[in-house]
């Protein structure tokens, strides 16, 4: 397998703090990858840095050997990278399918064309992407009047709408009731397994990324303490003092010692 | 040495009445997010007031207690204004109620006329200060120096106020976040009159505190308005420091470019403004707008879809009715209906700047104005015949579009909507200064149309599919992908960047086709009437488009033509009474409150209701 995304020593700083600092990790074509965290420990910092959201002061990002940093987001997205936001962000004057098909009419570079009736283009292929993430029923309302959850799996056939090779999907599930939580990142795992795309995400419900995810990395305080399976991240004891002994008074000399025996739960 | 210290205080004496004035309106803009285009109506009333009170009260203390009152007075106008006008519309989208404010300039304009007549008044001398002081041998009014030294304690005052009192901490948090003041338990209703009071009181001092320098007239109102946008964009709206800089750096660039460039004193506020905001584009103490602080005002837009059999049917009806207009009415009828479809075709350009892309323009008229300049002086200077001079009047609009809009959206929100009034009056100031080639006021005439349309009627049948035709193509434009484009910017520009979308540079065509658009109007309007004036580029002509568009419906498709139909009809019938701002005011103001949607959302809404159009709910 070969790495589709790579990130060397990627830092952030807001003024003294390091959001992130010297983060480095892969990720292999195919892999359904976890970025977890207690809150602040600069997962979506992470994110809008690989995204081109943001500027990161110092490091690299790699996509397929090509480096990205410092590209705008609709460069990054030009070159097969899709994304999904913490808070949705959907065009809320539109139709769900208008959604989609915005997102196929700048895949196929006419957004500058005056000519065809926009409703009118991409409609089938829109129409099928809605279906894959359980949305063809609703094609036609308003954006505006969808559930949360519903705008969630919108967000995610926009976002595989140009066939993306990485998928970055900054907490799919938060907001959603339980059992669409499970359902949608169920659904990312198929999309994962069947089109071959690889995916990097972050999450809070531990249950949702134990279930799914092939590796899963641990932030805090903006660097990486643990980079492994999912056995291996559930017994490490660094993570458990991080996720249950409380991350303000994290001292690795201090070891696990002590700490109960609880190994999922949500953070 | 002398005479240049002496201009220095004349300019840092003007500063005090425009730095009040400004100080108001970036106020009312912090906390109420109006942009108060009555601001410099309360300040011409400060002025006419203050004159009164000014022939009552005698001696010192009752000059100063004029102008004292007059403040007070003032506020208290503003705060019924307030209270009848604005209360009832907060929950409009957002700008909608600027075309409140826009009612209340014609009404306070006819009120004024009534009472204080139309002979400008000369403002009385201070008692006391009536004399010069010789400053190295340059004479400085007594009453300059009075005032350089109340304004720095004017300030003082009001920072003190926003910075260290329990109001001022309340004015400071509901320029951040009213919902959440509101959530705290404060009276959000009775801050907002508050607040409305103290930038009337405030824009009413400024008026009185200039009368024995300006006197008052009852062209003030307009004529600080854009001073007073420059001054408040330039410092950086809700900065007070910023709004004193900029109120002494506009003054005494004024006092200065009288002096040694007079053919460019207008020009000249213009241009400082355009080179601060590109270098610092929200001003030089203002910090950038946060976007969706917020939250969705009124219902969220629908979305759009080409028009239905029946509606088409009946659009075609109205066309052909238009079209018998020679053949049933009168000469006169043709004429209006020709000034109509110009005006209509201006009006729905914008409004697909504005309505499709969320670009507030205020300064629109550049391109109408500039596209009408562009045939005249083609017409003028080269012998152009009208079909090649209507052809490059657009194109000459669109390139001018091209370059504003580059400046231009650098910045977003309010601050783009002044810039885009500062271009605007920077071409008219440059068309009205200079006279060798464009005729300054007195404009260019006698330019007529080709042998083969000087018909009134066939001219209006040219423009009849001309306007139609634009006005249909803006409409299409609005359904292709480009449309869609654009309003993905608009919807969220965080997703639109994540999709692949430059959203700026689609804003910058959507602001460039529209500004051609605007020429083409302009093209025909010279035609029509065989001159253009200075006037065709005012800040007047400009707000005119966007009331239009306001009252027609900005979350509709027609909103722009349909609003500036009825607005020019009815202003052409209003027009022949001698109190018309009056009753075309209240007209407004009264669709403001009646029809919060424009009067395509509301009569969308009868249709739905009646039956006649299929209701958009959803039928989930």
């Amino acid at each position: 397998m070969s790495a589709v995304l790579t990130v060397e020593h990627l830092s952030r700083a807001f003024g003294a703090i390091k959001a992130v600092d010297d983060v480095s990790f892969s990720l292999e074509q195919g892999e359904l990858l976890a970025l977890i965290g207690p809150n602040g420990a600069g997962k979506s910092t992470c994110f809008n840095m690989l995204m081109g959201q943001l500027k990161p002061t110092g490091g690299l990002v790699r996509l397929n050997g090509e480096k990205i940093t410092g590209l705008a987001p609709r460069q990054i997205w030009r070159k097969g990278v899709g994304r999904t936001f913490q808070i949705t962000a959907t065009y809320s004057s539109m139709t769900v399918v208008e959604n989609v098909q915005m997102s196929l009419i700048s895949h196929h570079r006419r957004i500058y064309s005056m000519l065809p009736y926009a409703h009118r283009l991409y409609r089938a292929r829109a129409l099928a992407l809605l279906d894959t993430v359980g949305m063809a029923d609703q094609a036609d309302r308003h954006c505006a009047v969808l559930a949360y959850g519903d705008l969630k799996r919108l967000e995610l056939a926009v976002a595989l709408a140009h066939e993306p090779k990485l998928l970055l999907m900054d907490e799919p599930t938060a907001g959603m009731a339980p059992r669409e939580r499970i359902a949608l990142m169920q659904l990312t795992a198929d999309i994962v397994r069947d089109q071959g795309v690889s995916c990097l995400f972050t999450e809070h419900d531990m249950d949702v990324v134990f279930a799914h995810a092939h590796r899963i990395m641990v932030l805090n305080r903006g660097q990486l303490i643990a980079n492994g399976t999912v056995d291996e991240i559930r017994n490490n004891p660094q993570v458990q003092e991080v996720y249950l002994g409380g991350g303000m008074l994290f001292n690795p000399a201090d070891g696990p010692a002590g700490t109960p025996e609880r190994e999922t739960g949500h953070a | 040495m002398g005479l240049f210290l002496a201009q220095l205080l004349t300019g840092l004496a003007n500063a005090g009445a425009l730095f009040m004035v400004a100080s108001g309106l970036s106020l009312i803009f912090g906390v109420t997010r109006i942009v108060n285009f009555a601001h410099g109506s309360f300040y011409m009333l400060g002025a006419y007031v203050g004159y009164t009170l000014m022939q009552v009260l005698p001696g010192m203390v009752g000059f100063w207690g004029a102008i004292l009152l007059a403040g007070i007075i003032v506020g208290l106008i503003g705060v019924i204004v307030e209270i009848c006008v604005l209360r009832p519309v907060y929950s409009a989208p957002e700008l909608f109620q600027l075309v409140a404010t826009f009612g209340v300039i014609l009404v306070i304009q006819d009120l004024t006329l009534m009472i204080w007549g139309a002979e400008d008044l000369l403002g009385p001398r201070a008692p006391g200060l009536k004399g010069v002081v010789r400053i190295l041998d340059e004479p400085v009014p007594q009453y300059d120096l009075a005032l350089i030294a109340i304004t720095p304690f004017v300030a003082f005052a009001l920072w003190y106020l926003i910075s260290k009192t329990r109001v001022g901490i309340l004015v400071r948090a509901a320029t951040q976040d009213r919902e959440m003041v509101g959530a705290l338990g404060v009276n959000q209703s009775w801050l907002f009159t508050g607040v409305f009071f103290l930038g009337c009181a405030l824009a009413g001092l400024g008026g009185a505190v200039q009368l024995p320098k300006g006197g008052a007239d009852l062209l003030m109102d307009f004529n600080i308005l854009t001073s007073v946008f420059v001054v408040v964009v330039i410092g950086g709206m809700g900065s007070l420091p910023g709004a004193y800089l900029a109120a002494v750096i506009i003054s005494v660039l004024n006092v200065f470019g009288v002096s040694y460039m007079p053919q460019s004193t207008l020009v000249l506020m213009f241009v400082v403004m355009v080179v601060v905001l590109i270098f610092r584009p929200f001003g030089l103490f203002g910090k950038e707008e946060v976007a969706g602080e917020h939250g969705q005002v009124g219902e969220p837009e629908r979305p759009i879809k080409p028009a239905g059999l029946r509606v088409r049917m009946l659009v075609l009806a109205g066309l052909v009715l238009l079209g018998l207009i020679p053949v049933l009415g009168s000469n006169f009828a043709e004429v209006l209906a020709t000034d109509i479809l110009i005006f209509c075709l201006f009006a729905a350009s914008l409004h697909f700047m504005l309505g499709q892309g969320g670009l507030v323009s205020f300064g629109h008229a550049a391109f109408f104005g500039g596209g009408a300049y562009v045939a005249a002086l083609l017409v003028t200077y080269a012998d152009t015949p009208m079909e090649l001079a209507m052809v490059l009047a657009p194109l000459g609009a669109g390139l001018a579009a091209v370059v504003i809009g580059w400046v231009c959206l650098r910045s977003t929100g309010v601050y783009f909507a002044m810039l885009t009034l500062a271009f605007a009056q920077l071409l008219w100031s440059l068309v009205f200064q200079w006279g060798d080639i464009t005729g300054g006021d007195d404009g260019l005439v006698n330019i007529w149309p080709s042998a083969w349309a000087s018909s009134n009627t066939v001219f209006f049948y040219l423009a009849l599919v001309i306007c139609v035709g634009g006005i249909l193509l803006l409409r299409h434009a609005a359904h292709s992908p480009f449309g869609y484009a654009l309003r993905a910017a608009r919807d969220s520009a965080r997703q639109a960047e994540a999709m692949g979308i430059h959203t700026k540079r689609i804003q910058w065509v959507a602001f460039a086709f529209a500004g051609a658009m605007a020429g083409i109007a302009g093209g025909l309007f010279v035609f029509s009437k065989g001159s253009v004036f200075p006037n065709e580029l005012e800040i007047a002509r400009s707000f005119d488009a966007l009331i239009v568009v306001f009252l027609g419906g900005v979350k509709t498709l027609s909103g722009g033509w349909v609003g500036g139909a009825s607005f020019e009809a009815v202003k052409d019938y209003l027009t022949r009474f001698e109190y018309w701002r009056l009753a075309l005011g209240l007209l407004i103001i009264g669709v403001v409150i009646l029809a919060p949607e424009g009067i395509v959302g509301s009569l969308r809404k009868l249709g739905e209701r009646i039956g006649f159009l299929n209701a958009a709910e959803d039928k989930r």
